[in-house]
């Protein structure tokens, strides 16, 4: 993984417009967030395997960056990307580290399922 | 000295982090140690630092981690669950409690080693510390191991006393920083933290001076 190309990204969520995706989308504060401030509460959402269908996918912003996913009946978004690869199956993985490279959200789009 | 210890523990590193001193002075007395770890922390979010890991890549990078760990600690006999990270507390308790009771039956451990249900902060945690304990429960009493908890909630000294065991692990603490330096996805941002803020160091020195329980009493 590394820093996003936003244009190079962008060719890669056009690649998978319009087919059957595996969809992997998280975001995380950390489980022991409640415990290391007072002011905070754990938070984490993942879904994983979902299979979804966009027609329009977009990466926006100067880093971090968004994606909108756009589907026939609703939207995909994730907000904080900072670094991606495709990787040697060809999926799309996209994070957004925090300054300590702690992975805080993820979205990642495969024609494959993900690994269970 | 104990005839078998049993530990249990949800994710790689939790081994390490909790008890790796206590697990170092085990088998260096000779006694054998097995490691029923339940998931591959496939959902951590230290990546290394800087990150060397990703969401995909983990498992694997932590079950590697977890082994060169298992090595440096003297942990001969690591059994994997299969669960996966941030779900266990959403399986089959008495099914998980029964995969447990099948290797105490194996192993006739005289020492089991979890953490303490409801004080151990992480869903997971809290989960299979509960599980173990459901299957010392199916044990006959004659049969049962000592169970130590571990617990680092804010409210665990509050509601469950003080820790009533207290191992002196200073004699293996380097053994305990050599199994930390191979979960390096997990801890290289920590020790970075050590190196760069005094306050920080001093919280995890005390670590590596000592690991303390609360006997459960089933």
């Amino acid at each position: 993984m590394g820093p996003i190309d936003r244009a190079a990204v962008q060719s890669a969520l056009d690649r998978f417009a319009g087919k059957d995706v595996y969809l992997h989308l998280e975001t995380t504060n950390g489980a022991y967030a409640a415990r290391d401030s007072e002011n905070a509460m754990a938070i984490c959402a993942y879904i994983r395997n979902g299979l979804v269908r966009y027609q329009r996918g977009v990466i926006r912003g100067d880093g971090p960056y968004r994606v909108g996913l756009k589907m026939e009946n609703g939207w995909i978004y994730a907000e904080g990307l900072t670094d991606w690869e495709v990787d040697a199956e060809g999926r799309l993985l996209m994070a957004g580290h925090d300054a300590e490279g702690r992975l805080a959200i993820a979205l990642e789009l495969s024609e494959t399922p993900f690994r269970m | 000295m104990e005839r078998h210890v049993l530990v249990v523990y949800p994710h790689p590193d939790d081994e390490t982090f909790a008890s790796g001193g206590t697990i170092a002075l085990h088998t260096r007395a000779g006694t054998p140690v097995t490691y029923l770890c339940g998931t591959l922390g496939q959902m951590g979010r230290n990546m290394g630092k800087p990150f060397f890991a990703n969401r995909e890549t983990l498992p694997d990078v932590r079950e590697k981690e977890l082994r060169a760990a298992c090595a440096a600690l003297g942990i001969q006999d690591l059994r994997l669950l299969g669960l996966r990270d941030k779900t266990v507390e959403f399986e089959d308790r008495e099914q998980l409690a029964d995969r447990i009771l099948a290797v105490m039956k194996e192993m006739r451990p005289s020492l089991l080693i979890t953490y303490y249900p409801g004080f151990a902060v992480h869903p997971d945690h809290n989960a299979l510390g509960a599980a173990a304990i459901r299957a010392v429960e199916k044990l006959p009493a004659n049969e049962r191991p000592v169970v130590h908890c571990a617990a680092f909630s804010r409210d665990c000294r509050e509601k469950l006393g003080d820790p009533d065991v207290i191992i002196d692990i200073t004699s293996v603490r380097d053994v305990k920083m050599a199994a930390i330096r191979a979960h390096r996805s997990q801890s290289e941002a920590m020790l970075a933290r050590m190196e760069r803020d005094p306050a920080f160091r001093a919280q995890r020195e005390a670590t590596l001076r000592q690991e303390v329980y609360w006997t459960y009493r089933v």
